[in-house]
């Protein structure tokens, strides 16, 4: 996966600060991706898209709060295909693996900034940041949320796998 | 192998072996719950997985639909929602569907309906669906995927979590309730602080508290991001189920000598009722503290899955008696269920708030995530006994949240700045 970051320096980055709740009669993804991140920076959508950002960077405890699914779909829909954090709230967690949008949790984010591009290996557990001519070690995903995402999200998951048994 | 309530109840869930903290499971499902924000997604997957195969068996009373957050309807696309998952409960027979005005706030509505028990695994597309560990489940907030797989093949993926142990000694101070013990103990540890892990709650304090009160504490561990909190099922629990008429369940208790990454011991004598600053359910201060700032409010939310219980109602109309709302503030007051509601009435309590100047709302999560009901205009202040204080929340982006117990939500609501009942009485 290639991409280039966008970083927030902030912790604690919520879901209603990711999708409001006013925007929860709707599960269309694209609607979503429109108001995503809206109050916490109005630039985001706009930015995302004219900067082909596409990793997304943030500080610990990323999507505290509601279960709401609509939260990674959200970004995933927006542009982002890749989170990296310090820690993520485990809905938000479980939610962006079923939907099959990567999320790496490392620690040292101070490593990475706005613009930077990357290369990641998710399988092998490195990132190239290539920018900086760095490479960073990051865990592996333990190999059944490495299965989900590979049949890209939970309900692939079910089907090719779960029903088969 | 000593084990955690937690564990035990997953290893009881699971068809794989000697499965500890850390590892990874596939485990049966009990029960299911999906609202009206959160069903229409999980249905469509449900489908979704059905089309692949239609011999999968479906047990329709494994699953719990609630709409309830943006109900009765508060505009056309809510409606829409709520339709969804009317069609989709006729289609498939789904008993435990619960329509405006014969239900109310989930969380409060399925343990008063006997739907959820001690040793069960309960998950919910929702995140405070951890209030049930208040009985002895395990019960644990998912997103609308999961939900989805959970009501066709009936069941969930789950890392099982470490246990965090907390054991509450000594007394509790006038005022101080089961909100006031777990905002002490967010400010403590922080919104990460039980991240991936259980909140196991122990300790004498706990003993002799009443369910009210533990349903308010488990419900907010997801606010120090805990997977699930949990506390032994006891005396109080059986009486509990015996009133709600369930008979039927498997009591489990952890083993001395379970492995907890830590226990925090939390001395109550000197807690005094917490106040949330915004916007986090961490910034918390003491009620004495924060009388002395005389911050002024406009308006005060009592109810929600964290406080609209018939025990918080009761303490609401003991301090509204005969007193008025403050000019400049509205009162809001949200009974959690119809059943509640009710009571209330029979009670005399809803007179009270009437007399009072407050309104009483009908059963709805709406204010408490900004949906209606109470929408926060800019710069505004409230203060709540719901359990999320997120900047905007509520309404405006610049509009702030106080998160308090229902007590001192009342005495605010009278003085009209965030003040403690005791004041009032001097």
């Amino acid at each position: 996966m290639k991409g280039k970051v966008l970083k927030y320096d902030q912790k604690d980055i919520n879901t209603d600060l990711i999708i409001p709740a006013r925007y929860l009669t709707s599960s269309d993804p694209n609607y979503l991706a429109e108001h995503c991140m809206e109050d916490f920076d109005k630039e985001f959508a706009k930015q995302i898209k004219e900067k082909a950002f596409s990793i997304l960077v943030a500080e610990s405890n990323f999507g505290c709060g509601s279960s709401r699914e609509q939260a990674p779909i959200a970004l995933k829909a927006g542009g982002i295909q890749c989170i990296i954090a310090p820690s993520f709230a485990r809905i938000f967690f479980r939610n962006a693996i079923n939907i099959g949008l990567p999320i790496i949790e490392m620690e040292r984010v101070e490593k990475l900034n706005t613009d930077d591009e990357l290369i990641i290996d998710v399988e092998s557990g490195f990132i190239q940041n290539v920018t900086r001519h760095e490479k960073l070690n990051i865990k592996k995903f333990p190999s059944f949320l490495a299965e989900i995402i590979q049949a890209g999200g939970l309900l692939e998951y079910a089907k090719k796998v779960i029903i088969k048994k | 192998m000593s084990l955690t309530i937690t564990e035990k109840i997953i290893r009881n869930h699971c068809k794989q072996k000697n499965l500890t903290a850390g590892d990874f499971a596939l485990v049966t499902v009990d029960r299911c719950l999906a609202n009206d924000i959160t069903a229409p997604k999980a249905i469509e997957i449900f489908e979704n997985i059905r089309q692949e195969s239609d011999e999968i068996p479906f047990d329709p009373n494994k699953l719990i639909l609630t709409p309830d957050h943006f109900t009765p309807n508060k505009d056309i696309a809510s409606a829409n929602q709520c339709k969804l998952l009317r069609e989709f409960a006729h289609k498939y027979k789904i008993k435990h569907y619960f329509e405006v005005g014969r239900g109310g706030i989930e969380h409060c509505l399925i343990p008063e309906e006997g739907l959820v028990a001690p040793g069960e695994l309960f998950i919910g597309a929702d995140s405070h669906t951890c209030t049930y560990g208040a009985l002895g489940a395990f019960s644990t907030g998912v997103g609308s995927t999961d939900l989805g797989v959970a009501m066709a093949l009936g069941i969930c993926w789950l890392k099982i979590p470490e246990s965090l142990k907390f054991n509450f000694s000594g007394r509790l101070k006038e005022w101080v309730s089961g909100k006031d013990l777990i905002l002490y103990t967010i400010g403590k540890i922080g919104v990460d602080g039980a991240t991936y892990k259980t909140m196991e709650f122990t300790g004498e304090i706990i003993q002799n508290l009443s369910m009210s009160n533990r349903f308010t504490m488990c419900n907010m561990a997801i606010e120090a991001g805990g997977k699930n909190a949990i506390i032994a099922p006891d005396k109080i629990t059986l009486a509990y189920l015996n009133d709600v008429g369930l008979l039927k369940y498997k009591m489990v208790n952890s083993d001395k000598g379970a492995a907890y990454i830590d226990t925090i011991e939390i001395n109550c004598n000197n807690i005094e009722p917490q106040v949330a600053f915004p916007s986090s359910p961490e910034n918390v201060k003491p009620i004495t503290e924060v009388d002395a700032m005389k911050i002024e409010i406009d308006q005060s939310i009592i109810g929600s899955c964290t406080n609209g219980r018939l025990e918080d109602l009761i303490i609401v109309a003991k301090i509204l008696n005969h007193n008025k709302i403050a000019p400049d503030h509205r009162c809001i007051i949200i009974p959690g269920t119809q059943k509640i509601y009710l009571e209330a009435i029979k009670l005399g309590l809803i007179e009270i708030f009437i007399q009072a100047g407050a309104i009483v709302s009908t059963p709805t999560c709406g204010p408490c995530l900004g949906g209606y009901m109470g929408i926060l205009a800019k710069g505004e202040k409230a203060i709540s006994t719901t359990n999320r204080n997120f900047k905007g929340r509520m309404g405006h982006i610049t509009s702030e949240i106080y998160l308090s117990n229902p007590a001192i939500a009342a005495a605010t609501a009278i003085k009209g700045y965030i003040t403690s009942p005791s004041y009032l009485m001097e």
